[in-house]
């Protein structure tokens, strides 16, 4: 818990005022069964490298299909087999995707972590297992439907590999017989995920089959949870934040590509190759029209992105916080030489190599400031995977325009999990290539001068190698307005202030703040990035539990934009929510406001590498409005404390 | 371009119309004396005599005396002084950028061989299009003196500290990594500095060149065996090269057996007349087993060492369009609605 809310804690400990109580989702019924339909979650434990993804994929879609709101987070070590793995799907009719801690189906497949996921269900929740666990002694508050998966896959096929994948479709057939998912449904989603391979689909079917008869035939259903038809997904797609940026990219135009593998970002880059392979081949050449490549470390991943910016090209390249340390000295070079790159930074859990395979948002400051000197940044904050489509679009517009590197602040729970979306809107913008001047514009300004301040915006006129322009000498050294090397005091000033300009001009090109104001609230709630789920959910939690109105405001980029002042000044508290532990965005919020405002903020920290809940919000923002919470139980994790050993 | 439709003058012009004055930079900061200066010199030469379009050229660079000097040449064409060892990637992502481009990139032995080895590895083994020149000193001129890893085994700093780990032999190392243009030469040496410097510039793919240029001021004393006086003494030139550009209507006769004729990949020819031994610049196991030896004597080979014809380069791999992709317009590089719509309806 951080420093404030603890003393915030202590001070109003002696003044309840109230007492929370759980929303209408939280609560689960053992005595009184009734029907629980489209809001409920269902994890599945199972080992990593078995093949599982698809299964797990095939249950989302089919549930998707079926109409009702879902969404699917991949709790995955960094390991390429046998370690644990967990995937929770959220079914919420009313639209809430954000995660949720309680879990109220759990199928339990890894006989390592079972007793432990068992015991870390609340009373009511309903265990699927193999019946060789023997599970069901370990508690006597649950729901238990043991299932003979040796058995059933025993007919399957004779191979012993192909068993063992098949076993996950048969939970996935058990699942849809108990909640009465719609056979058909689960057909289709099959042949969606698999449908290049008939032979494949044809065994899996056989799988989904078999496990679907043996729940319809052989379970008594004991549990409240059912998967009704619904008409709330109609035209929306699913899709993950790093296909969203690959698209976004593409449609962006984007002509140089160079990467380094790192999770959470490999997954961008390897479906934008593909969709690049497949769409910007021109048909008549056979030739491309972007180059790739796979770089050997990620200094010369932003390296070759900045070359290319330099030499005209809209350039790429995707990472994650390791690799955003290395790219620190080029990020400065791309800022004071003014060269145009776009970085995504899908961020992962640091410092360091930190839990490489879970969500954080723990770069804002580095990247925000990446390199030394007087460095700043424009950086984009995508919530959903709309916005990693369409600001992966706005950053090459951005990167050209201010010419200068943007990083697009992405993190692997967006990047890596499934998302619900509504279809991305085909660009209806023409590219915004900047300032490059011609020979037109070269007779307007006069004379060229790389880094003369001609329009009083900061943003200076570039020419670009073998355009037949002018020339100009391109460094990370000290440099006057004609680009020379320049160690005079006036020279560097002049520069590094008109810089501060350009920043300054950039506040009201870049993508507005999404404002939502509640005229009777006197707490407002800023979030950027994945948290927003969250926080929208948690505004409904803190109306229904307590009555208390809230204002919104959502960050998308970097530098602010001036109504950031205004938000905080018509609230008594603003509370910024987060997933770091050092409030990285509330101490950028810092720099910017009037000192007067500063005293107003107050933090929601969340930083255990789970993507972030609603009920921790609403939680931490009663306590530390002097409400006397409910324990609402350790902050729970699924992981035993022996997994994640075996390292990258 | 502006500078080739003026009329001519009756001076010495190029086959572009452009004067030697055309390819000067501006005026070196660097000590008298200098090899980078030199060096500067017989690009400048050679940029001249083949007609290289300076509106066409990048130069590039990372950081030290030798980056410093691009400014030095070609006045009228991009540059771009990159961070420390790390100009190779400047270099890839430019030419990827834009594949009319001519790139010429200086770097220094400290600037190569210690903070730049990564990016230099891999630029040999991607065959990137660019002239990749080392002035090579044996120390670090800007920071005043200390060893770089080219330094010699032995070889003594002025300050009588002297040097005990073995040297990189870049040639070598370009070599063994799959480089299809290497070479040493020694800026002292005119002609086949000027020889080597034009053959590069008609090789399609990385041409990698080490060239022994003493630092005047920190490594040119009595017991430094990168001086002028050691480099002098223990050159061996292991042919001598003759050059015939593309656009010149020259045969070179030769005794059967004496010289090796390479055509190099824009159609200019290569003459390397044999000297001591029967050198053959296409033969891998020759040109290691060669630096090797003369290394071992003390001495150091120079000339064309190692040319491979036969390898794509980096761009041709990639299979680029014919047009430079920084300037591609913007129907073909964003799709039209109908393919947008088929990406939207298989996630749906």
């Amino acid at each position: 818990m951080a420093p404030a809310d603890v003393v915030l804690q202590k001070l109003f400990k002696k003044l309840p005022r109230f007492v929370g109580r759980r929303s209408p989702q939280e609560t689960v019924i053992v005595s009184s069964p009734r029907r629980c339909v489209n809001d409920f979650s269902i994890r599945v434990a199972t080992v990593n490298g078995s093949g599982s993804q698809t299964a797990n994929l095939v249950l989302l879609r089919a549930i998707f299909q079926s109409g009702v709101p879902v969404s699917g987070k991949n709790l995955f070590p960094s390991n390429i087999a046998g370690l644990p793995t967990w995937f929770t799907i959220r079914l919420n009719k009313d639209g809430y995707i954000a995660a949720k801690k309680r879990v109220d189906i759990l199928v339990a497949m890894n006989v390592e972590t079972g007793r432990e996921d068992v015991l870390s269900l609340e009373p009511g929740a309903v265990v699927i297992y193999d019946e060789s666990f023997a599970l069901d002694g370990v508690r006597d508050d649950l729901i238990f439907y043991p299932v003979p998966f040796d058995m059933l896959v025993a007919d399957i096929s004779r191979d012993v590999r192909l068993r063992r994948l098949v076993r996950n479709m048969v939970y996935d057939g058990v699942i849809a017989g108990l909640l009465k998912i719609d056979f058909k449904q689960m057909e289709v989603a099959l042949n969606k995920q698999l449908g290049r391979k008939p032979k494949t689909v044809a065994l899996n079917r056989e799988a989904l089959d078999l496990g679907f008869k043996f729940a319809v035939e052989n379970l008594e259903k004991r549990d409240p949870f059912y998967v009704e038809p619904m008409d709330k997904t109609d035209d929306l797609i699913l899709t993950e934040g790093n296909t969203a940026a690959a698209i976004g990219a593409m449609m962006a135009g984007v002509t140089v590509v160079s990467w380094y593998p790192i999770t959470p970002s490999s997954s961008l880059c390897e479906t934008l190759i593909g969709y690049l392979r497949q769409h910007r081949i021109e048909k008549d050449s056979g030739k491309a029209t972007f180059a790739v490549v796979q770089a050997e470390d990620e200094i010369a991943a932003i390296g070759m992105a900045l070359g290319a910016g330099w030499a005209g090209a809209r350039s790429m390249t995707a990472t994650s916080g390791p690799g955003i340390s290395l790219m620190s000295e080029f990020a400065g070079l791309g800022y004071y030489a003014e060269v145009p790159a776009v970085v995504f930074d899908v961020q992962r859990v640091g410092p360091s190599t930190g839990l490489p395979t879970r969500t954080a948002q723990g770069d804002v400051l580095a990247a925000a400031f990446l390199s030394h000197g007087d460095t700043r940044h424009l950086m984009l904050f995508p919530a959903s995977t709309e916005e990693c489509y369409s600001m992966a679009q706005e950053a090459f517009d951005l990167a050209e325009r201010f010419q200068t590197p943007v990083f697009v602040m992405s993190d692997l729970d967006l990047g890596m999990n499934t998302w619900m979306s509504k279809k991305f809107e085909y660009p209806t913008k023409s590219l915004d290539r900047g300032k490059v001047i011609d020979a037109k514009a070269l007779e307007e300004i006069g004379k060229f001068g790389r880094y003369r301040d001609v329009d009083g915006d900061g943003i200076p006129y570039r020419t670009i190698p073998g355009d037949d322009m002018p020339a100009f000498f391109c460094r990370g050294s000290g440099h006057n307005e004609w680009a020379q090397y320049s160690e005079r005091p006036d020279d560097y000033q002049q520069n590094v202030d008109r810089l501060a300009r350009k920043f300054e001009t950039a506040r009201t090109w870049m993508p507005a703040p999404v404002v939502e104001i509640n005229r009777k609230a006197s707490i407002g709630i800023i979030a950027y990035g994945t948290t927003h789920w969250a926080v929208i959910e948690s505004r409904d939690q803190l109306w229904a539990e307590a009555e208390v109105h809230t204002s919104y405001y959502r960050v998308c980029a970097y530098p602010f934009r001036t109504a950031l002042a205004s938000f905080v000044e018509r609230h008594a508290h603003v509370y910024v929510v987060e997933q770091n532990r050092d409030a990285q965005m509330l101490s950028l919020m810092k720099l910017d406001l009037p000192a007067v405002l500063t005293t107003r903020l107050r933090s929601v920290l969340h930083y255990t590498g789970d993507p972030i809940d609603a009920q921790t919000v609403t939680d931490r923002i009663l306590i530390q409005e002097g409400y006397r919470v409910q324990k609402t139980g350790a902050i729970q994790s699924p992981l035993p404390r022996s997994a994640g050993v075996g390292g990258e | 371009m502006a500078r080739a439709t003026t009329p001519q003058s009756p001076k010495r012009v190029n086959r572009l119309g452009l004067k030697p004055t055309d390819y000067r930079g501006s005026k070196t900061t660097l000590c008298a004396g200098c090899g980078h200066n030199a060096i500067s010199e017989r690009i400048i030469e050679a940029c001249y005599e083949m007609g290289v379009n300076p509106d066409r050229v990048i130069k590039l660079s990372g950081i030290g005396c030798s980056s410093k000097s691009p400014a030095y040449f070609l006045g009228s064409a991009h540059g771009f002084n990159a961070v420390h060892g790390r100009m190779p990637s400047i270099g890839t992502g430019s030419l990827l950028a834009n594949r009319e481009l001519v790139a010429v990139g200086i770097s220094g032995d400290g600037d190569t061989g210690a903070i730049g080895i990564g990016q230099f590895v891999h630029l040999m083994r991607r065959n990137v299009p660019l002239v990749y020149i080392i002035e090579d000193n044996g120390c670090y001129g800007l920071t005043k003196g200390q060893f770089s890893p080219t330094a010699d085994l032995g070889s003594k700093l002025k300050t009588g500290v002297v040097n005990d780990l073995p040297p990189i032999d870049t040639c070598a190392l370009a070599i063994e990594l799959g480089a299809t243009f290497v070479a040493r030469s020694f800026s002292g040496d005119k002609k086949q500095l000027l020889a080597v410097l034009k053959a590069a510039l008609s090789h399609r793919g990385t041409a990698m060149l080490d060239v022994l240029s003493p630092c005047v001021t920190f490594n040119d004393h009595e017991g430094s065996t990168k001086s002028y006086a050691y480099a002098k003494d223990h050159d061996d030139p292991l042919e001598d090269i003759s050059f015939v550009p593309f656009f010149e209507d020259i045969t070179i006769d030769h005794k059967p057996g004496t010289t090796q004729e390479i055509e190099l990949h824009d159609g200019s020819k290569l003459y390397l007349k044999k000297l001591d031994e029967d050198y053959d610049a296409l033969d891998k196991m020759q040109a290691l087993r060669v630096l090797e030896e003369t290394k071992t004597r003390g001495e150091f080979a120079t000339g064309i060492i190692y040319v491979d014809l036969g390898r794509d380069d980096f761009v041709t791999l990639l299979n680029l369009v014919d047009e430079p992709l920084a300037t591609l317009s913007e129907d073909r590089v964003r799709p039209p609605k109908a393919v947008f719509d088929e990406i939207m309806g298989a996630l749906g």
